[in-house]
């Protein structure tokens, strides 16, 4: 079997096949942890795992919580400013304080892409990416590997919608690395505005035409808009957005009735997805936030199970 | 007592002379070049198996003073750029307060004059505060001694106004230096948009942010019948416009900065946050165009923009991180192991890029070439010998250099300002 040589998870970017197969294998074990009426195994009791956010989010940073806390883990959640990182406590210097205290594994969320990397470089505790900027989100991406194999059995072969705000998407990335590492078929489609420049060198196809895509698709994956896009004048509105790319009953009966709905959350109902969507039998939502913590968990035990000392 | 430096290979603009020479600097000026020139009680270099070089001239640095002291000093700029080979720097005026009356520059000649190593010119700024709404007393600033006027750090983007300085430089006959760079469209990127932007999630200021103003300027140069300098160009597109404006005989010169000819945006991927330049580094196809440019004489000079920036500045993550590198000590260095070793240019076109055509462009009469008569400023360098960079190794405050840990070809063994050595080989 496939041993986990990494000291740190800091995008599928860095990641092969076998790592990302290795992460799935081992989360299904741990999804089972989380059906039972103790919902509690031992594998890293003694561990000190810091959530260290510098960006406020709550679903990503409870789930974190929650798979250490069902791993026996010690949990320490610290929000940081962003604006007290400025000059003079620099974000290395105050993770460093925070490593002074022996803690073995930080879990971090940041606005700016590459802060897990200058974090890793500069500390000895292994670090997690919990998303940074618009570069990776890895276990986000996993999480979605996990119920897109466990709904069709196999990610090889599938053909994978993302819809949305490509260019500023983490999940989108990681997804992207994920999906065609593991051989699924991505396009992406959103607005022209909001499609960056060059993505099709990460080996995707790009659609402006959500109803060809849906045609053509066995998942979608759809993003979170964020509002103030349309005040950087990205789109004329939210309700053209809606109109163009927005999924609803409708333009989702022009698929295959297989054909689901994925959303990292949270979802702006009427934006992205309407209600009737979001909630119907086509949208694996609600699992996709249960098998992230089995993710998680799997994914704070291969970490922290590595010996010091090998590769990032 | 003169100083005498024997069996020099003097490298000009225009000639490499084919036998050794000694050359007497006295008073601060090239006394006598003679084949053999007697010791006397001169103090002797022997450049024995050395080149020598007319000073260095870098007519676009970053010195911090006033205001940002914590970065740089005149005077640690100044040591930096002696180090570096340069016996001439330009300092850019977006101080603390801005380089935009006379008090400020004659306080920056004073604190050169002070240190008393490498001449010091200050530039100051076009618009008052560099605030883009009101022009600058130039004639005021020309007469405390600014050789040029830049609102460096940012373009004069109000096109009327630019229009109105060009005129009034034109008139003044003083050098305008062109940040080039739309910032609506650069939009707060921090690298390239790209490819690598995309992959690494950073947001993207694209080309276009910079040629725009190339082709502006361009086109007001042409209309009013002035010159303009147009700095650190980073992208093919601008020197095809460059090169396509000089063909038709508009008076445009343009600079370009040994990382846009040495490095890429894909080199970005480590999130070292001294990769974060202003133009960004590109693609590798503008590093080519970079070198052709200069190779071809569309870039008429090589120039350093230093930009020091403290540790702390620097460890604050990409985004937030400052623009800028620390490269008047790695300039000469990089120039010859990039252009001059690969054959992109010779020894005399390295010459002309980066002291003959600085001169020119600038007006330094005296500067610029070895010749009897002339300034006694002068490089002595080993053009063969190499060098690794080193955090340690750095003389300037700051050492946000991407390129520590690179082994480099040519490094400086002497540098000589007005006749006195202001750089030596630690012994």
């Amino acid at each position: 079997m496939t041993q986990w040589k990494h000291k740190h998870l800091l995008g599928l970017q860095d990641l092969t096949a076998e790592d990302i197969e290795l992460v799935l294998d081992t989360a299904r074990s741990f999804k089972e942890v989380s059906s039972r009426d103790i919902k509690k195994v031992p594998a890293l009791r003694g561990k000190t795992v810091v959530m260290l956010f510098f960006e406020p989010s709550t679903r990503t940073r409870i789930s974190f919580e929650l798979a250490a806390k069902r791993l026996s883990a010690d949990t320490l959640n610290i929000a940081v400013s962003v604006s007290s990182t400025t000059k003079g406590e620099t974000l290395l210097d105050t993770a460093r304080n925070i490593e002074a205290m022996n803690v073995d594994l930080m879990v971090v969320r940041h606005g700016t892409s590459g802060s897990p990397f200058i974090l890793a470089q500069g500390l000895k505790c292994s670090v997690v990416n919990a998303g940074d900027g618009c570069r990776e989100h890895p276990t986000q991406a996993l999480l979605d590997l996990f119920t897109l194999k466990e709904k069709f059995g196999r990610i090889k072969g599938l053909r994978v919608g993302i819809v949305g705000d490509i260019l500023h998407s983490r999940v989108a990335r990681s997804n992207i690395w994920g999906l065609t590492k593991l051989g699924a078929k991505v396009t992406v489609c959103g607005p022209a505005t909001l499609m960056p420049r060059g993505i099709e060198a990460m080996g995707v196809e790009v659609c402006y035409d959500i109803r060809k895509l849906i045609k053509n698709s066995d998942a979608l994956i759809t993003l979170r808009l964020q509002k103030e896009r349309q005040q950087d004048k990205f789109l004329p509105s939210l309700r053209e957005y809606g109109r163009l790319f927005g999924i609803n009953r409708e333009k989702l009966a022009e698929g295959s009735s297989d054909l689901i709905v994925m959303h990292p959350g949270p979802t702006n109902r009427g934006v992205e997805l309407s209600a009737e969507v979001a909630d119907g039998k086509q949208s694996v939502i609600l699992d996709q936030v249960t098998n992230g913590v089995a993710v998680r968990m799997a994914v704070l035990y291969l970490v922290l199970g590595t010996k010091p000392g090998t590769e990032g | 007592m003169g100083l005498l430096i024997k069996n020099a290979m003097i490298v000009n603009a225009d000639k490499i002379w084919d036998k050794p020479q000694d050359i007497l600097c006295e008073a601060g000026k090239i006394a006598k070049i003679a084949a053999s020139i007697p010791t006397g009680d001169h103090q002797v270099i022997d450049a024995k198996g050395k080149k020598v070089l007319p000073g260095l001239i870098d007519i676009h640095v970053h010195l911090r003073q006033p205001g940002c002291e914590d970065k740089e000093t005149i005077e640690t700029g100044s040591k930096a750029a002696a180090k570096g080979g340069f016996t001439t720097i330009m300092c850019m005026p977006n101080t603390t307060p801005v380089i935009d009356n006379a008090m400020v520059v004659e306080f920056i000649r004073r604190e050169a004059q002070r240190v008393g190593l490498v001449n010091v010119h200050p530039i100051g700024a076009i618009t008052k505060g560099q605030n883009d709404q009101e022009l600058t007393d130039m004639a005021e600033l020309k007469s405390a001694g600014c050789l040029a006027l830049s609102d460096d750090g940012k373009s004069v983007l109000n096109s009327r106004l630019f229009r109105l300085a060009m005129e009034y430089a034109k008139m003044l006959d003083i050098l305008l230096i062109e940040h080039c760079q739309d910032p609506c469209l650069s939009a707060g990127g921090v690298m390239n948009e790209g490819e690598a932007s995309t992959l690494l999630g950073l947001k993207g200021d694209p080309g276009i942010a910079e040629t725009v103003i190339v082709a502006r300027d361009i086109e007001i140069a042409l209309y009013l019948n002035a010159r303009v300098h147009l700095a650190h160009m980073s992208l093919k597109r601008s020197v095809d416009l460059i090169r396509a404006a000089k063909a038709q005989g508009i008076q445009v010169t343009a600079e370009a900065c040994p990382h846009h000819f040495t490095l890429t945006d894909a080199d970005v991927k480590s999130f070292d946050t001294s990769m974060k330049v202003s133009p960004p580094l590109r693609a590798q196809e503008d590093v080519e165009a970079i070198k052709q440019g200069l190779a071809d004489g569309t870039i008429d000079c090589i120039v350093t923009d230093h930009a020091p920036h403290t540790k702390e500045d620097k460890e604050v993550g990409f985004d937030g991180a400052p623009f800028g590198l620390t490269g008047l000590e790695t300039s000469l260095g990089l120039t010859i192991t990039e252009l001059v070793k690969p054959g992109v240019i010779t020894l005399s076109q390295m010459v002309e890029r980066m002291s003959a055509a600085p001169a020119r462009i600038v007006g330094l009469g005296g500067k610029g070439q070895i010749k009897e008569g002339k300034d006694a400023d002068l490089t002595i360098i080993d053009p063969d010998k190499k060098w690794t960079v080193t955090k340690e190794g750095f003389v300037s405050k700051s050492v946000n250099s991407p390129f520590i840990g690179r082994t480099l070809s040519g490094r400086v063994e002497y540098t000589v300002c007005g006749g006195k050595i202001v750089y030596a080989p630690v012994a």
